[in-house]
């Protein structure tokens, strides 16, 4: 194909919300229909990786929409964090809808037309957030991500379901008005523009306060990102199936969230004037404290999505601390936790489903004994954990290890320790899951029921990502070119 | 033919209204109308180009020039109220042969269309007059169709709000017409021009400040500013759904116009802003209004009750973007004036829909609408999100220019507290998305069935309109951008 470079660019935001169209036409045929979303999935990420290769080449990737209000355009550019966002999401769609085939049908949901056509939306706007290139643009798509995931999250149509929909909107949407909106305006007000540049917008000169001011609304009004006291929409949403928990509240959606925390810290404000704004050193306490907190919280949950729900809370601390430590390494570091966390959570969360699909169980005191039934989803539920513990062999270690050099050369010792401790919690809430399931109770019911593993679409979905895992150790070299490349420009 | 413009957007509708009366068989009466309304509509359409190209159009009535004679006055302002008003009662009118043959009798048909005629030239004759008096004409001329097509709804409470607005709207007028009486005692001249350059002699007296008391407390009354708005949300209630729709979108909007010309162009923004301690009090009644009416919104049980409510509280953004007392503000408020009108219109028409169907708007019959009435309800959710001001809305750009115009005054709580009121939104429009898309249909309601083309068409023309403007803001923009430079005297 002679497609130009700014046209897939364009294409890769167009293409899941054109496939939506064909998903809801073939609504009768569900084989035709998940063709749909995976053939719309491999193109995207076709296009996606041509895109990277001609970054990587130096070309100069925008494309230009019309003019919402005069001033404010819905623009597009490629940069090195957005390649990096969207390589991730566009390929674990793929994964997620081989596994979401799996799960959806084993699982006899309903409505899957819609389910499917959601999720393209949704992707769609994550790559609308990925390459962005001013905070209008952003904003918007971060709004259509939010509306578009709402069914999805109340995809059951319970009163639990009702319940979880509306702590998930009401914080998300709340947040991103009152929070988010303001601090748009406001820095369109003060600096003059919204759009993305190395070493930030404003103008060394501006009222410090002010510009201290906008940053806490910015980190509040991501409601994405989970900054505790803003967390409960994530927990919440968990009542959604889990393709939907693993895909969005595990990579899209949060991913989103820090993602653009950390667009704002590099490109609006940059780091050096980040790290001379008075709120900084508050709000990096308090992403500190949500990291240990909800740490604590996972593991006082019984239920395995809740408890992996809490984890993430926790892990997206992570992130956030890096971006405002404003240091080179605390970029690449939480730009590198970015994908790294992606992954692993993703296993995780397949494998959730899985159990829930193979052995109907949600609770971990019941999954006891369960790696005699399923013992390549609990050795992946094993390896996805140490990945986000950060210990070898897994990726996590080396966004990790970024992380924790980032607060050295900021000299934030507590949040240093806060960090490390954080990491031995992930320790002790996720790897008594896969020991006690391999090593103890022989007499619990799976030791006599054989092998019985989920369906093969969720198996095959569940290897892909853990053999990504253990890639991305190996391998962290183009991901790594990628975060340092962040600053770099 | 062109120069005679100004008056035939008056005209037209005007003499069509008692034509009507001669027409028995609906159909017809409804085609007729909607010739007119069509017809006024693209005067509108002409008028708006002439002044965007040209510039401020003035017209003899009759030939007589001022100040004796009756001067129509178009400028941008003038021009733009001009369609939102011809152009939504247009559309909502599409969906009125449908609507009403199911809530009001045969044989108040034609009636029907006669008084909305009427209220459409009251209406637009208020916006095109440049003489105070002629303002009051038109105002009751408007007003007392609305009273009569209120009375029209088959709840028998229609009568009794209808009687509520009547005596609201008739104190009104009434201080109107004394405040014009003042004025014109103190001037000797109905111009409005000419008031505006005579009043500033005389500013300084206790008859004048009188004047614009009376002036701006009827107004007021008319725009159902917090806490005049009590008349409001039953009128809008047990009207027939047509008239909601398209008193909804129009007559608080002509209200605010004149709001805006009295104090603007008549008495002058120095006296009305400087002499006069009009800005602090209607941004407290302002920011009271979005989240008194806001609140009670969230608890009606009535679904237009709910929706009426949230226009007192969108009027009260409209109040707070006139208070900030810059180009900016007033910009704002214009465009929302613009964009509530799409949303409501909408909104109330969808309702309509609902009404058409199931014979009630109580919320809790909503249940299972979402899965009955899949188009009508995506309607009411785009209209619900437009009203929350989501981006890609016209919401949204409303909202946009009002929070930078408080910025760019430094009055950031105000900001804070616009946006905050957008939070109650989400919560009332919420209620109705749960109720519609988690429960199923109460028994003996299995059967209901979508709304028929002839509601769906004029809703979805209006949510593509709410959509449209809010992806392309370049004509709304534009002209409320053009109209408050020149109210500012600015002119570019």
């Amino acid at each position: 194909m002679n497609l130009s470079l700014e046209t897939m660019l364009q294409l890769s935001i167009l293409l899941p919300l054109l496939a939506t169209v064909g998903i809801l036409a073939t609504g009768s045929r569900p084989n035709l229909r998940e063709a749909v979303s995976i053939v719309t999935g491999l193109v995207l990420f076709y296009f996606v990786t041509r895109l990277y290769l001609g970054l990587e080449q130096g070309e100069v990737i925008t494309a230009q929409w019309w003019q919402l209000v005069p001033g404010l355009q819905l623009s597009f550019a490629i940069d090195a964090l957005g390649m990096l966002f969207a390589l991730v999401a566009s390929f674990l769609w793929i994964v997620t809808t081989v596994y979401a085939i799996g799960y959806m049908r084993g699982h006899h949901e309903k409505n899957q037309t819609r389910f499917y056509a959601c999720f393209a939306i949704a992707i769609g706007s994550v790559m609308g957030i990925a390459f962005a290139a001013n905070l209008f643009t952003l904003f918007i798509f971060y709004e259509v991500l939010t509306l578009s995931t709402y069914p999805l999250v109340t995809h059951a149509g319970t009163a639990e379901a009702k319940k979880g929909g509306r702590i998930y909107l009401g914080i998300l949407l709340s947040t991103s008005i009152a929070f988010f909106l303001l601090a748009i305006i406001s820095t369109w007000f003060v600096a003059g523009t919204l759009d993305f540049k190395p070493g930030g917008v404003f103008s060394p000169e501006v009222n410090k306060l002010v510009a201290g001011a906008i940053l806490v609304l910015f980190i509040f009004g991501i409601g994405k990102a989970a900054i505790m006291p803003f967390h409960r929409w994530l927990p919440a949403a968990m009542v959604a199936p889990t393709p939907v928990s693993a895909l969005l509240h595990a990579v899209a959606v949060v991913k989103a969230g820090v993602f653009t925390v950390l667009k704002v810290c590099v490109f609006v404000f940059g780091i050096d004037l980040l790290s001379i704004l008075p709120s900084t050193q508050f709000l990096l306490y308090l992403a500190g404290a949500s990291v240990l907190l909800a740490s604590l919280v996972a593991m006082r949950q019984d239920n395995l999505k809740a408890r992996l729900a809490y984890s993430t809370v926790s892990q997206l601390g992570y992130v956030t601390v890096g971006a405002l430590l404003a240091t080179s390494a605390g970029v690449i570091g939480s730009s590198m936790h970015i994908a790294m966390h992606a992954f692993g959570k993703i296993t995780l969360f397949f494998c959730a489903g899985a159990i829930l699909v193979a052995a109907h169980k949600s609770n971990i005191s019941e999954m006891r004994g369960l790696g005699k039934q399923m013992p390549i989803t609990m050795a992946a539920f094993f390896i996805a954990s140490l990945g986000i513990i950060g210990v070898p062999p897994a990726g996590g270690t080396w966004s990790k290890w970024f992380l924790l050099m980032g607060t050295l050369e900021a000299e934030q010792w507590i949040l240093m320790a806060a960090l490390m401790i954080s990491s031995l919690l992930n320790i002790a809430y996720l790897l008594p899951i896969p020991f006690h399931a391999f090593f103890s109770g022989d007499n619990t019911p799976y030791s006599r029921a054989g092998i019985k593993e989920a369906p093969t679409a969720s198996l095959i979905a569940i290897s892909i990502t853990t053999v990504g895992c253990l890639v991305l150790f190996v391998y962290p070299q183009p991901l790594f070119e990628l975060a340092r490349a962040i600053l770099a420009a | 033919m062109l120069i005679h413009l100004p008056a035939l957007a008056v005209v037209i509708p005007l003499l069509s209204a008692p034509l009507c009366l001669f027409l028995n068989r609906p159909l017809f009466a409804w085609l007729f109308t909607l010739i007119a309304c069509g017809l006024t509509m693209l005067v509108s359409i002409m008028l708006l180009q002439q002044v965007m190209a040209s510039g401020t159009i003035v017209y003899e009535m009759g030939g007589w020039s001022p100040p004796w004679g009756i001067e129509y006055r178009i400028d941008k302002l003038n021009a733009f109220l001009l369609l939102i008003v011809s152009s939504i009662s247009t559309v909502v009118l599409l969906a009125a042969h449908t609507s009403i043959e199911k809530e009001i009798p045969k044989y108040r048909i034609t009636l029907f269309y006669v008084l909305y005629l009427l209220s459409l030239a009251g209406l637009l004759g208020v916006v095109t007059t440049g003489d105070a008096f002629n303002v009051f004409v038109f105002l009751e001329i408007s007003s007392l169709a609305a009273y009569s097509l209120i009375a029209l709804g088959e709840d028998r409470r229609a009568l009794w709000a209808a009687y509520q607005y009547l005596i609201m709207g008739t104190i009104g007028a009434t201080f109107i017409l004394i405040g014009i009486g003042l004025m014109y005692q103190m001037t000797g001249t109905l111009n409005m021009d000419d008031l505006s350059r005579r009043l500033p002699e005389v500013a300084q007296t206790r008859t004048v400040f009188a004047a614009f008391a009376f002036i701006v407390v009827g107004v007021c009354l008319k725009v159902a500013l917090f806490p005049l708005h009590r008349w409001l949300p039953n009128a809008y209630a047990y009207a027939p759904s047509v008239v909601t729709a398209v008193l909804a979108a129009t007559s608080t909007k002509v209200a605010v116009y004149l709001l805006i010309r009295f104090t603007f162009t008549i008495f002058g923004i120095s006296f009305s802003f400087t002499t006069v301690p009009l800005q602090t009090i209607f941004v407290i009644l302002g920011l009271l209004g979005i989240f008194a009416a806001s609140t009670t919104a969230i608890f009606q049980k009535n679904v237009k009750h709910l929706f009426a409510y949230s226009s007192v509280a969108q009027i009260g953004y409209m109040i707070v973007g006139y208070s900030i007392g810059t180009t900016m503000g007033l910009m704002a408020t214009l465009l929302h004036l613009f964009n509530h009108a799409l949303m409501k219109s909408a909104l109330f028409l969808a309702l309509g829909a609902v009404m058409y169907r199931i014979g009630s708007v109580q919320l809790v019959q909503f249940q299972g609408l979402g899965r009955q009435m899949p188009m009508t309800m995506a309607a009411i959710v785009a209209g619900g999100l437009s009203l929350i001001g989501v981006p890609l809305t016209v919401g949204f750009v409303s909202k946009w220019y009002l929070v930078l115009a408080a910025l760019e005054n430094g009055w950031w709580p105000v900001a804070v507290l616009v946006l905050l009121g957008s939070l109650l939104a989400i919560v009332y429009v919420w209620r109705i998305v749960e109720v519609a898309y988690f429960n199923e249909p109460p028994p003996g309601r299995e059967s209901v069935q979508e709304a028929p083309l002839g509601f769906l068409i004029p809703v979805w023309m209006l949510v593509a309109a709410n959509i449209y403007f809010g992806l392309d803001t370049r004509l709304s923009v534009q002209v409320a951008e053009a109209a408050s430079q020149a109210l500012f005297g600015v002119s570019p």
